[in-house]
């Protein structure tokens, strides 16, 4: 664990929780009981998959979401509805469309009670310093995507917050618009120029992570569990091929592949005292997992995983669940962040179209509960048919309405291209293939 | 070579003196006219107007007639954004909220006479304020309900995050207002607007005069004049107000709806500029208006102050509010309150629901055959009207949407045509079809046609433009034939906006019957078996309880159609048929 002064600790997350109640009195947990501390003077990243629930962390630390269980302490005292002296850079920039940009960046002042003088000589000064001099009467329409992300962040700074947010910054910009953007980043924090105490990034990416971050959070997902906390020890500016860099991915890797220890496959005998958590699909497709295959094949049949995912310039987010569904499948083996194809692996990437939907069926019904249990089930009627909603309701119990949403879209996918069942979209109807 | 640049300048310069003296005249008329107006309205009471039929006494029967239009609007909207708020605040709120306004959107203007004009009279027993009152609650009746509904969707449809922005800088509640909720809903607004004004128009003959029991009222107005010389089959003057009436919506469109809606343009929620096949709003107006001097130095040295220091005075007010209130302290007093209005709200419609039962039991069993006779003939009516219209504005909407050429043209044609309010084209028409022979019948289909074949047709040339070109180029590449073009490409892709249309259109159709079916035409009365002519005739005749019958049995009829079909309908637009990736 790393040191953080007790009194240095801005914001303190103590047994955070979010679940939703089931009406039968079950539980969906979404974020298990976490505690996180932040402190002064570091950059922290939380880094985790789509989907497992970061945002929903960040929205609970800032005092926009309550939490369903736990405290937020901001610097010791109990958050209790409002919101701290924080600021949030938004994924989607959030800059109102009818605002210019000075005005986008003098609301938060206006909102604090700054006379007009003030607030405009403020404005100009932080928009100067992102570089966006000039552009002051210009309105977000007219700008491209990394100056209103700019923007956002001078609009974010100007207040002075004390912890500063960031809730995947860069995703939705191109590739070399976000490394710009990074970079200057860097060089406003390294400089001191942001008058924040501390950076709170959101992010899916690794390498941004191990970039940008002092301090690396990896979050797992269902439910959302810190599974690792750890100091980044590099000097800036951090080579991307340097051992140490290239080290530390590959050990988040290894961390976000981890299988964790109340994932019992059913018919394992259950850990004592874990309670055993309903398996969740993947969402990878069919074509993903063959083409994952193929590829495998192609390099002798095992590789690095950040090796292969900084080859096929996928991020984790796009690269693990397709690997999470292979290896679920039986089609590979996943050791200390290393994959290697299982026998049955190599046939799949070395059979034909219809030998690999076969090999799929076969290893669906092996390895994929829900995918049996349907067959089972449309089985047992006489017309072979039934409404998807049946296996919605089952989901439901399990996972958020979302999420269950999810599942069964892509346990249906799953199902059609194993030729388990046809499905109607119309009617909503899955009808067993005869065989 | 400075010579040219100067005479540029020189002539700009002209032309936004020029501006600024217009404005200046325009505001000086409007001034002059308001006075004259009020003065009217603070005077004595005088139930039946007279009214001079030479059309020199035009302009000043638009002027009383436009401020009843504008006075209802500005009450409308003040009513919309209070309720929007109210039922996109509260959840619980809206479950009482969103279906009492389907509700009243479903009565038609003159159910609302008697209630209104009695209430205002009663409040006002001798003087003309109380009738005008009258007239512009009964207009606010077919104004209101609609744009409080796009207020409230507006409300809902605030992108998430820029939501969360607010809350995360401390925006106060003014400045959340003014800042994110009124902008985002300033588009919805804006079209609804246009949208309740133009209703306005259409209803305006029956506001202005009409019969209460067994007293006569008519206000002085284009209303009334154009009802007045249809009753007398006064050609010339019916064709005289058409042209004051169509002159002033044109005059309106001009000065004051295209400048607001090239406006605001700026309003729209998307964050890249449009593509250049859109065209982007133009106005001249507006143009002329952004170089005069006069509005920029208002905007500068009155209302941008004035709106500071309202906004840093809630800024500071909420700076200092000490951190929420634990929740069970600060929903104390909200709580009683609303449970107190909830109780008076429940108590109020008791009586009223132990009133109409009352009065219901009062009903002949002639009269409830009447009623549901009528009701049957109507819906068949309206029926007819829908398809009809569909018939001619599905196919021309679609050749006009897919081709930005013929666009051009009928764009603008549509539109003023749709700005004509049918109601006051109907005696023409009568004219016309009693010449060939016809009866109400017919005529009470042709004016339904006339008031909302428009809403058909716009939605439709929208769904053709929204076609994608690929699918098109795809149906183009396989040799589609007409009919395989129409059914596979065409009708799924405008569904989504035809559905809305139709909806809109039937809505119309019904709220229009009760003019169409029964008329003052030369001096007699012409109607037609039907659910608005029972209750045209029952308002004339004072017979309240039929009057209450028919009414509930149109709102019924409404209220269940649109959540049996339309709401399906919509439905499956927005699942099968939305033509989104």
């Amino acid at each position: 664990m790393p040191e953080t002064n007790a009194a240095e600790a801005i914001l303190e997350a103590r047994a955070l929780e979010k679940f939703f109640l089931q009406p039968d009195g079950g539980r969906i947990e979404v974020i298990a009981p976490t505690d996180l501390v932040v402190g002064a003077g570091k950059i922290i990243a939380l880094l985790g998959p789509s989907g497992c629930g970061k945002s929903t962390l960040l929205r609970m630390l800032t005092g926009l979401a309550r939490p369903s269980a736990g405290q937020v302490l901001w610097h010791g005292q109990p958050l209790d509805g409002q919101t701290p002296n924080v600021a949030i850079v938004f994924q989607s920039f959030a800059l109102f469309p009818w605002l210019s940009v000075l005005e986008n960046v003098e609301a938060p002042l206006e909102a604090r009670g700054v006379a007009a003088i003030e607030r405009r000589k403020r404005a100009l000064k932080i928009l100067d310093a992102v570089g966006l001099d000039g552009f002051e009467t210009a309105y977000p329409k007219e700008l491209s995507g990394g100056m209103k992300q700019r923007v956002g962040f001078a609009r974010a700074v100007v207040v002075e917050p004390e912890v500063l947010f960031m809730d995947e910054p860069f995703s939705a910009l191109d590739v070399l618009t976000a490394e710009t953007l990074r970079g200057e980043l860097l060089e406003l924090w390294l400089d001191h120029k942001i008058p924040t105490r501390a950076i709170f990034l959101v992010t899916h990416n690794i390498e941004e992570a191990v970039v940008l971050a002092d301090r690396i959070i990896v979050l797992g997902h269902n439910p959302a569990r810190i599974r690792a906390d750890f100091e980044v020890g590099l000097q800036h500016p951090r080579e991307r091929k340097s051992e140490r860099f290239v080290e530390l991915v590959d050990h988040i890797y290894k961390v976000l592949t981890q299988p964790t220890v109340e994932h019992a496959s059913p018919g394992e005998a259950k850990p004592a005292g874990a309670p055993v958590r309903y398996p969740m699909l993947p969402h990878a497709r069919p074509g993903g997992i063959a083409g994952l295959l193929e590829i495998l094949l192609d390099r002798q049949g095992r590789d690095d995983l950040h090796r292969l995912a900084a080859e096929l310039v996928m991020e984790a987010d796009d690269l693990l669940p397709i690997v999470e569904a292979a290896q679920i499948l039986g089609f590979l083996r996943v050791q200390e962040g290393d994959v290697e194809l299982t026998a049955e692996g190599r046939a799949f990437a070395e059979a034909d179209i219809l030998t690999r939907k076969m090999l799929f069926r076969q290893a669906a019904l092996t390895h994929v509960p829900l995918l049996r249990q349907m067959e089972c089930a449309l089985k047992a009627k006489a017309d072979r048919a039934l409404p998807d909603d049946f296996f919605h309701d089952v989901l439901d119990e399990h996972f958020t309405e979302d999420e269950a949403r999810r599942q069964l879209e892509t346990a249906i996918h799953w199902g059609r291209y194993a030729e388990l069942f046809d499905y109607d979209a119309a009617t909503g109807r899955l009808v067993l293939t005869e065989t | 070579m400075t010579r040219p640049l100067a005479q540029g300048l020189f002539r700009r310069r002209t032309w936004s003196r020029l501006t600024d003296l217009m404005i200046f005249a325009g505001a000086l008329a409007v001034f002059s006219a308001a006075l004259t107006i009020g003065r009217t309205w603070l005077g004595p009471f005088t139930p039946v107007a007279e009214l001079s039929t030479s059309p020199r006494a035009l302009p000043g029967y638009a002027a009383y007639s436009l401020a009843r239009i504008v006075i209802a609007y500005a009450l409308s909207l003040a009513f919309a954004l209070v309720y929007g708020y109210a039922a996109a605040r509260s959840e619980r709120a809206a479950r009482v909220l969103l279906p009492l306004l389907d509700i009243l959107q479903s009565i038609p203007v003159l159910s609302f006479l008697p209630g209104v004009m009695l209430a205002m009279v009663a409040l006002f027993p001798r003087r003309q304020m109380g009738l005008e009152l009258g007239a512009i609650l009964l207009i606010f009746t077919g104004q209101a309900w609609n744009i409080a509904f796009s207020f409230y969707s507006s409300l809902k449809a605030i992108p998430r995050e820029l939501d969360e922005a607010a809350k995360i800088y401390r925006f106060s509640r003014w400045q959340r207002f003014t800042e994110l909720e009124l902008p985002s809903a300033a588009i919805g607004l804006v079209w609804n607007s246009m949208m309740s004004v133009a209703g306005g128009w259409f209803f305006l003959m029956a506001c202005e005069m009409f019969v209460l029991g067994r007293r006569d009222f008519r206000l002085p107005g284009l209303g009334s004049y154009l009802q007045t010389a249809a009753d007398a089959g006064d050609t010339r003057g019916i064709l005289w107000g058409l042209a004051a009436m169509i002159g002033v919506i044109v005059l309106m469109d001009q000065l004051i709806w295209r400048p607001v809606i090239a406006w605001a343009d700026k309003f729209k929620i998307e964050q890249v500029e449009s593509a250049a096949g859109e065209r982007e709003q133009h106005s001249t107006v507006l143009a002329l208006l952004r170089r005069s001097g006069v509005p920029a130095a208002l905007y500068r040295k009155v209302i941008a102050p004035a709106g500071e220091r309202i906004t840093l005075f809630f800024a500071r007010r909420a700076g200092q509010a000490p951190s929420p209130r634990p929740a069970a302290r600060a929903a104390g007093w909200k709580m009683w309150l609303g449970r107190a209005l909830a109780a008076a709200l429940v108590a109020a419609l008791g009586y009223a629901a132990l009133r109409a039962c009352l009065a219901l039991q009062q009903l002949t069993s002639a009269e409830i055959l009447e009623v549901g006779r009528g009701a049957g003939i109507t819906f068949l009516r309206v029926s007819v009207a829908l398809a009809l219209g569909a018939a001619w504005a599905v196919p021309a909407g679609v050749a006009i949407g897919s081709s930005p050429r013929l666009a051009r043209i009928a764009q603008p044609l549509a539109q003023v045509a749709a700005s004509v309010p049918a109601t006051a084209l109907f005696p023409v028409v009568l004219l016309v079809l009693i010449h060939a022979g016809r009866g109400m019948g017919l005529a009470a289909i042709v004016l339904m046609l006339l008031g909302t074949q428009w809403y058909i047709l716009f939605n439709v040339i929208a769904g053709a433009m929204a076609i994608p070109t690929d699918l098109k180029e795809a149906a183009g590449i396989f040799r589609f034939g007409r009919w395989d073009r129409w059914r596979k490409l065409i009708l799924p892709g405008i569904f989504p906006y035809l559905v809305t249309g139709m909806l809109t259109a039937a809505g119309g159709a019904w709220n229009a019957s009760i003019i169409a079916e029964y008329f003052h035409f030369r001096g007699e009365i012409r109607s037609t078996p039907g659910l608005g002519a029972t209750i045209s005739r029952a308002t004339d005749a004072g017979e309240f309880h039929v009057l209450l019958a028919a009414t509930l049995v149109m709102a019924v009829i409404v209220v269940t159609m649109n959540r049996l079909v339309w709401q399906r309908l919509y439905r499956l637009a927005e699942t099968r048929f939305k033509l989104e990736t």
